[in-house]
């Protein structure tokens, strides 16, 4: 399934020895360190660790270009894919943009329709994943079929093993208390719905996990049973060779530790963040609660006036509406504001966890190299074994910060959507309450003039002349 | 300015009215209801300052005393403003003078002073009597209380209310020279008379239960309203951590950081903004307070109403039961159980000389009784009547501030609306360009 198509050009023959597909890019032809012709002294020793960073990354970064379309592919496409490599499909990656625009889209995913099933052994809901597409890769231009959350979960799990280098975006949490979550009422179950759709949408999104077999299958597959248990026997194998444990990593390389550190003051913020959000949420719950007490004073202050009867309603029914619109207001940031937050802790857990997996693989690379570069034979060549690992590290390397780009954008802009409807719904909130306030004036007004207090108009005008400059 | 709509009279549609100029749209209706005082001389309490002095058992207490400031109303007309007349003023003083006027004018509605404590407060910092806030408030109710006095038509005439404004020295001995503290009735007797009342006016009654739901609804509405601000306060305050997080945050980010910090910056200024709203909103719960008071007054008017009925029945009950003392006397027969006819029994009946005697007293007793009864019966006749007018005066003022002060909490809260709505989209903008 990986087998990498030995008829295409040199540089595609650079990751024989690379098990995973990877995203390497290479600008012109050029041979890296592990293809056998060069020398142990050219290696770029990752015990200089800083340096070799540095040095090795630039280069990297420099053919990595998003803009350069010429010959090389964008940053992030496969050059090997793990379906049959046909060209009309390797055409199709050349032309997929980084930047996601609608228009270079060729795979389209959504999740809706929530149902609820009951069997004699457990109840529980599916979603509908329709997916639209022109990728050869699908036999159909259409699909539209049913999955629970076991499957998005068998999913995930499958894209982590398979493609451990890169990012896989994050799932709603599995596990719910019973006694405290309602798992079947309609906020839950639309909560879910939207964080399952971004996922399957950052999967379809995504150049190299879209091309994932497990991916086509969840989306095609009409029993997705048969698929799951053959799945799980050939991937077996795979998933064991990335559990390296043991090897100590001597340090991590520049970029990557900056990686990590921002990760760990950017959980810091998040988690402020949320906490704030929820206390905001409960003040304003706390607030509601003593509006709804408010109206019924007035209300009741009513039956015993005559001449401020209509007065006293109208204030009844505008905090009333005050009321329903903080409500609202308050259920939308709890549906729609913090789910977005715990997605983001879990998402960057996940990305901690694959800057680990590089660790790994880097430090498994270089206890395996101290352990050549000391042999006393220096005239026998590399080791293969050794030359994998380190293909391995730069696959990761490669993989990881294009990754990171592609989440970096990301995050802005779900961020920058986050944020701009919670300003949004706050606008609306108080615009429901102004109008309503507004409606009331003309109300309250009319009758002091039919009372025939008109001598306040020329005592108002006297005033709003006399004191222009008397702002509040 | 807003135009609500009612495009003729555009300036009552102004809804950028603010909480003191809908305060003096209050003012300018008692000053152009044209008392005669009112017509000579501006009455304000400008001012308010913290003494010391030594109290009636010589010890050191810290009081706060209030300007009360008179003008001539001709005398800025040649064009120079002169400096007003001015006195200090303690509140117990002015507690003093709203004492003499109740007892002296039973009949009407006497207008309340400003909370002697601070209630309903939704914020613990200001329930002390020497806050800053709290004594600036206290000088706005109390010159609320002179105007509504001065604007009264029969209050406005008096001459001890005249001389609190305007002799500092001395006035004190000459309310107590009035005698009113001997005029005044018991608690005791006032609620003997409502328990025994029998004939009392269906109107005042009716008056009297309307001051207790008025201050029930009231008191409850201040309450709810209190805690209300409470939380509106913690809600807005809350929002102020976003401005740090958001700060912090955007020293991580590259391009998100500008619209981040400057976002940051708009939570602040959110969660400033709601100390001026909730200072806004006591505006309207000291209006509410001065009818919760207001309400009171109410009550003893109908109280002394039923005071003086019950003193007419009284002295009716009296004259009635001497007149038949008389009959029996003169005719011999006994009517009722009396003690007489016991004792007339058991021990003999009277000469008639005895007899003689008794009827003439009686004779005298009565003709008091019918003058007393007479009195009586004129004193609660014009009781009724004046007191009647002052209620209606009074309902139709209440109606009219009390829509003032609805109007003016309308207003309020489209202010606090339309800053809010600018504050978010100004933090909207931020962040699309983050």
């Amino acid at each position: 399934m990986f087998a990498h198509s030995t008829s295409a050009a040199v540089k595609l023959n650079n990751c024989a020895n690379c098990l995973f597909p990877c995203a390497m890019s290479t600008g012109t032809p050029r041979s890296l360190p592990s293809s056998g012709q060069k020398s142990l002294k050219d290696i770029c020793h990752p015990l200089s660790a800083e340096e070799s960073a540095r040095s090795c990354s630039p280069d990297r970064l420099k053919t990595s270009n998003p803009g350069e379309k010429d010959r090389s592919l964008p940053n992030g496409t496969p050059v090997d894919t793990s379906s049959p490599a046909s060209s009309s499909s390797l055409l199709n990656r050349l032309q997929l943009d980084d930047d996601l625009d609608g228009e270079t889209r060729d795979l389209f995913v959504t999740v809706d329709d929530p149902k609820k099933h009951v069997s004699t052994m457990e109840t529980y809901i599916t979603y509908r994943v329709c997916t639209k597409t022109t990728r050869t890769e699908f036999d159909f231009p259409e699909y539209s079929v049913r999955r629970r959350y076991q499957d998005f979960d068998w999913l995930r799990n499958r894209l982590e093993d398979s493609q451990p280098t890169h990012l896989i975006p994050p799932l709603p949490e599995k596990f719910v208390m019973k006694g405290v979550v309602d798992r079947f009422s309609e906020e839950f179950v639309e909560t879910r719905r939207k964080a399952l759709d971004k996922f399957l949408k950052r999967v379809a999104d995504h150049p190299v996990l879209s091309f994932n077999e497990h991916f086509n299958a969840f989306l095609s597959a009409k029993d997705l049973n048969k698929r799951l248990g053959l799945a799980l026997l050939t991937k077996m194998g795979e998933s064991v060779k990335y559990v390296t444990g043991g090897y100590k990593l001597r340090g991590r390389p520049m970029e990557f530790a900056a990686m990590g550190d921002y990760l760990d003051v950017f959980t810091q913020k998040l988690g402020t963040i949320d906490r704030i959000a929820q206390r905001i949420i409960k003040e304003q719950s706390e607030y509601l609660m003593e509006l709804r007490e408010y109206s019924p004073v007035y209300t009741s202050w009513t039956s015993f006036e005559e001449d401020l009867h209509e007065p006293l309603e109208g204030v009844a029914g505008c905090v009333s509406n005050c009321t329903s619109a903080l409500d609202e207001l308050t259920e939308d940031m709890s549906e729609d504001f913090l789910p977005v937050l715990k997605e983001y802790v879990l998402y960057i857990e996940s990305m901690k966890n694959v800057l680990k997996k590089r660790d790994q693989v880097q430090a498994e690379y270089e206890t395996k190299l101290e352990a050549v570069v000391f042999r006393e034979d220096k005239k026998t060549p590399v080791p293969t074994d050794v030359e994998k690992c380190q293909d391995r590290v730069e696959c990761f390397n490669a993989d990881l910060k294009a990754d990171w780009d592609r989440w970096q954008n990301n995050k802005r802009q779900d961020f920058r959507q986050l944020l701009t409807g919670m300003a949004d719904k706050n606008i609306q909130y108080y615009e429901k309450c102004l109008a309503a306030w507004e409606s009331l004036i003309p109300l309250l007004q009319d009758k002091q003039e039919t009372k025939g207090w008109n001598s306040r108009i020329t005592v108002l005008g006297t005033l709003n002349c006399l004191q222009p400059g008397e702002e509040h | 300015m807003a135009d609500s709509g009612s495009g003729d009279i555009a300036v009552i549609g102004n809804t950028d009215l603010t909480p003191s100029e809908s305060e003096n749209n209050i003012k300018n209706t008692m000053v152009e209801k044209g008392t005669n005082l009112l017509k000579r001389m501006e009455i304000g309490v400008a001012e308010a300052e913290k003494r010391t002095g030594k109290n009636a058992v010589n010890m050191q207490e810290t009081y706060t005393v209030y300007l009360v400031e008179t003008r001539a109303v001709d005398a800025s007309s040649e064009g120079t403003t002169p400096v007003p007349d001015s006195l200090w003023r303690r509140y117990s003083e002015f507690e003093l003078l709203k004492n003499y006027l109740l007892v002296t004018y039973p009949f009407l509605v006497v207008p309340p002073l400003p909370e002697k404590r601070a209630e309903f407060v939704w914020h613990k910092l200001s329930a002390d009597n020497m806050d800053p806030d709290f004594v600036e408030r206290r000088r706005v109710g109390l010159e609320n209380f002179l105007l509504r006095v001065a604007s009264h038509p029969v209050l406005s005439n008096d001459k001890i209310f005249y001389s609190f404004l305007t002799e500092e020295n001395g006035w004190k001995e000459s309310v107590f020279e009035t005698g009113f503290q001997a005029k005044a009735d018991s608690r005791l007797k006032a609620l003997n008379a409502t328990f025994r009342v029998k004939n009392a006016d269906k109107r005042f009654a009716d008056m009297k239960h309307y001051g207790d739901e008025l201050q029930s609804v009231i008191s409850q509405l201040l309450r709810v309203r209190a805690r209300a601000a409470d939380r509106l306060y913690g809600v807005y305050k809350v929002h102020g951590n976003y401005g740090r997080v958001f700060s912090e945050w955007s020293a991580i980010e590259k391009e998100m950081g500008d619209g981040l910090q400057s976002a940051g910056h708009h939570m602040d200024a959110y969660a400033a903004s709601v100390d001026d709203i909730l200072e806004e909103e006591e505006h309207y719960a000291d209006q509410l307070k001065e009818y919760l008071f207001y309400a009171d007054a109410l009550r003893a008017v109908c109280r002394k109403h039923e005071l003086t009925q019950f003193e007419l029945e009284m002295a009716a009950q009296d004259l009635i039961s001497k007149k038949q003392q008389q009959e029996e006397l003169a005719t011999g027969t006994l009517r009722t159980f009396s003690l007489k006819g016991m004792t007339s029994k058991l021990f003999g009946q009277e000469t008639p000389e005895q007899r003689e005697t008794k009827l003439k007293m009686l004779e005298t007793q009565i003709e008091e009784g019918e003058e007393l009864v007479k009195e009586k019966n004129t004193e609660c006749e014009e009781f009724v009547k004046s007191a009647w007018v002052d209620i209606e005066r009074f309902k139709e003022q209440k109606d009219h501030d009390l829509r003032e002060a609805l109007i003016s909490y309308a207003i309020m809260q489209i202010s606090m609306c339309k800053k809010g709505i600018q504050v978010w989209n100004n933090a909207k903008e931020c962040f699309s360009k983050m």
